[in-house]
């Protein structure tokens, strides 16, 4: 009993010198400021997984153009890519939602938005012998809140005449990481149903009335294709590269379109952009526009305090928006709409490279 | 002389080192969990809503879903481990026994992401096709209600159980390993037959027994790539087997990387904590059980002993 008494006391001790001397180490905050090592200038940046495809392409494209610039990029997620701009632990953040109000009031100096590719989100689904269903926003906003149930639903059958539905249940998958393509879908279920808007809302995760949650595009992918009744979203690039069936929707023209390219450029060529950027694309009007669609944005501080890595981010996007346009389509991302991409190169001209 | 107390000095620095850190570990929870403890308080641990959009986060459904996946896993994979560990120390022919410790010790090393692949695509359909084969029967009762989606607590449980196995087996039989000969010996020339003789080394090394299946428990809690992968990932709180649910380390992995505003990311934090906190209790209980049976085993080894030579 003494001895156990004694190692109590040992245990305790060390606790509190634990405690007291090896508290938490002081974060070692590395500098956003990039080395100039051997004449090449290293800038780092990090953000939404969504576009690191072509981000890659795109860094890897313009270092071997501009041997003297070396863009390093992390694919941590939105998320973490504003909260690592905010830190300034990086020079440039990405992400799949522009940042809000109060993220961009809470950042240590003015932050701009610039679209670099769009992507979209499409409905998957895995009924017997259909491989062609047409959906509305509001018929899968009400899937998404448990409302409609089968298959066979009024509401579906009405769109899908031509169409024999069988009487199953609807499996309902969402995404159960955090993500920008969650955030795209539920925008767009948000705009088309007041419902959807007060019962779940919009953001890269919420709580979802039913379904089950796969991890990443594959976790959702992999569920939808292998349960007879469900139905998922994934990203456009995903669908096409592992050939998945997708359903068209119909948007606020009131015609289904497919998700393509080339539909998810009208839907920005058809949107009010505003000048900062910030905006929602979804359910955007204008013939052919698809209406699950969003700009993807890198996020560049006004006056980052560092001329010569500022000049080299302004020169990397306007080689990105214009030359470097020609990779997205390649790797299934929409290129932006040339007005977009002109007003970008205006807006360039904001930030502060001396 | 002086080398002596140099070495001495810097072990002990090891040793507190590890106190340290775990002690940094659980004050850096508490500081960038605060928001969400000062906004909560006890109401974290109870509540049902895990909601990001309102700001809303209770943690009650994660806490059961670990728990209940980790129990489950252990009821399944703990006879079949203690199994293999008592085959391999106490039966198994010795050119059986090299190939079939290296087997065994293969699944601990297999990644865990990889064993969330495995059962995405083999084990989720086989649970699928279980549950749509349960008889309606069975399906009324409330351990197997739900739709047959594959995914859920049943397939977490299983791809957790062969995760674990390895873990419990390898520790079991080493401490089977340590049983001395002289107690089977004895057993033996008490006219005990084999398996007797074989009960007699187990109750031996009982406290090491437990060890290894805490070991597994521990293990079991914290298994986070695999689980996220099958389990459904639906907060909800339900006995059902076939039900969708969610644990404290899939939420953090799902959930940390696109969380933004503070709240959110202090409730993610707090879920660590709040698993933090549940492993140490673990531990702790199972070490509190290690010492109560270790402290009967001077009298209890002459009862066993009795019990044998009445047989």
């Amino acid at each position: 009993m003494s001895r156990s008494l004694t190692r109590l006391v040992c245990v305790l001790a060390a606790l509190m010198i634990g405690a007291c001397g090896g508290g938490p180490p002081q974060a070692s905050q590395q500098t956003a400021n990039g080395s100039a090592a051997g004449g090449t200038l290293q800038i780092n940046g990090a953000g939404a997984t969504f576009p690191n495809p072509i981000y890659s392409k795109w860094f890897s494209e313009y270092n071997r153009q501009h041997p003297n610039v070396a863009i390093n990029y992390q694919p941590i997620g939105s998320g973490g890519g504003v909260r690592q701009l905010t830190n300034r632990t990086v020079f440039f953040g990405a992400s799949d939602m522009p940042m809000t109000d109060e993220q961009i009031k809470a950042a240590p100096g003015p932050v701009l938005h610039f679209p670099t590719v769009l992507g979209a989100v499409v409905p998957v689904f895995h009924v017997e012998g259909v491989n062609e269903l047409k959906f509305s926003g509001p018929v899968l906003a009400d899937i998404y809140l448990g409302r409609i149930t089968k298959w066979n639903d009024a509401a579906i059958a009405k769109l899908n005449p031509a169409v024999k539905l069988p009487a199953t249940d609807i499996a309902v998958v969402h995404r159960s990481d955090g993500s920008g393509t969650t955030f795209i879908f539920l925008d767009y279920l948000s705009k088309v149903s007041s419902e959807f808007k007060s019962k779940v809302g919009v953001n890269s995760s919420v709580n979802w009335p039913v379904g089950v949650g796969g991890k990443g595009n594959e976790g959702v992918a992999g569920l939808v294709s292998q349960t007879p009744g469900a139905i998922g979203y994934v990203e456009l690039i995903y669908a096409l590269q592992n050939k998945i069936d997708f359903g068209s929707i119909q948007n606020a023209a009131g015609e289904f379109v497919k998700a393509s390219p080339d539909s998810v450029t009208k839907a920005a060529a058809g949107a009010t952009v505003p000048d900062d950027f910030r905006v929602s694309i979804t359910s955007a009007p204008g013939a052919g526009a698809y209406p699950i669609a969003s700009f993807t944005w890198l996020l560049l501080y006004q006056d980052s305090g560092d001329a010569a890595q500022a000049r080299a981010m302004v020169d990397f996007v306007k080689w990105a928006v214009t030359d470097g346009q020609k990779f997205a389509t390649d790797l299934g991302y929409a290129p932006l709409p040339q007005n977009v991409a002109t007003r970008e190169l205006d807006a360039l001209q904001k930030i502060k490279v001396s | 002389m002086r080398s002596e107390l140099l070495f001495r000095v810097a072990i002990g620095a090891c040793a507190v080192l590890l106190v340290a850190l775990v002690a940094a570990i659980g004050l850096e929870l508490v500081r960038e969990s605060s928001l969400s403890i000062q906004t909560f308080g006890l109401r974290f641990w109870l509540t049902k809503t895990w909601d990001p959009v309102a700001g809303e986060f209770g943690a009650l459904p994660f806490i059961w879903g670990t728990l209940y996946s980790s129990v489950l896993a252990l009821l399944i994979s703990t006879p079949i481990a203690l199994g293999i560990a008592i085959f391999i120390s106490e039966l198994c022919p010795a050119w059986l026994r090299t190939p079939l410790v290296f087997l065994t010790e293969l699944l601990a090393a297999i990644p865990s992401i990889v064993y969330g692949l495995w059962a995405i695509f083999v084990l989720v359909p086989a649970v699928r096709q279980l549950e749509a084969s349960t008889p309606a029967v069975l399906r009324a009762l409330p351990l197997f209600s739900g739709p047959p989606l594959g995914v859920g607590m049943l397939a977490a449980a299983l791809v957790l159980a062969v995760m674990v196995i390895p873990f419990t087996s390898a520790v079991a039989r080493e401490v089977l390993k340590t049983v001395p000969v002289v107690q089977r010996e004895a057993a033996y020339a008490l006219g005990a037959t084999r398996f007797e003789a074989i009960r007699s080394a187990i109750f031996f090394a009982r406290t090491g027994i437990v060890g290894a299946i805490m070991l597994g428990f521990g293990r079991a809690l914290g298994e986070t790539m695999a689980v996220t992968m099958v389990i459904g990932n639906n907060p909800q709180i339900s006995a059902s087997l076939f039900a969708p649910q969610y644990t404290m380390a899939a939420v953090i992995a799902n959930e940390f990387t696109e969380a933004t505003d503070e709240l959110y990311l202090n409730a993610l934090v707090e879920i660590g904590l709040v698993l933090f906190i549940i492993t140490l209790i673990v531990n702790a209980g199972s070490r509190v059980l290690i010492w109560a049976m270790s402290r009967s085993v001077a009298p209890a080894a002459p009862r066993q002993a009795a019990a044998a030579t009445a047989a």
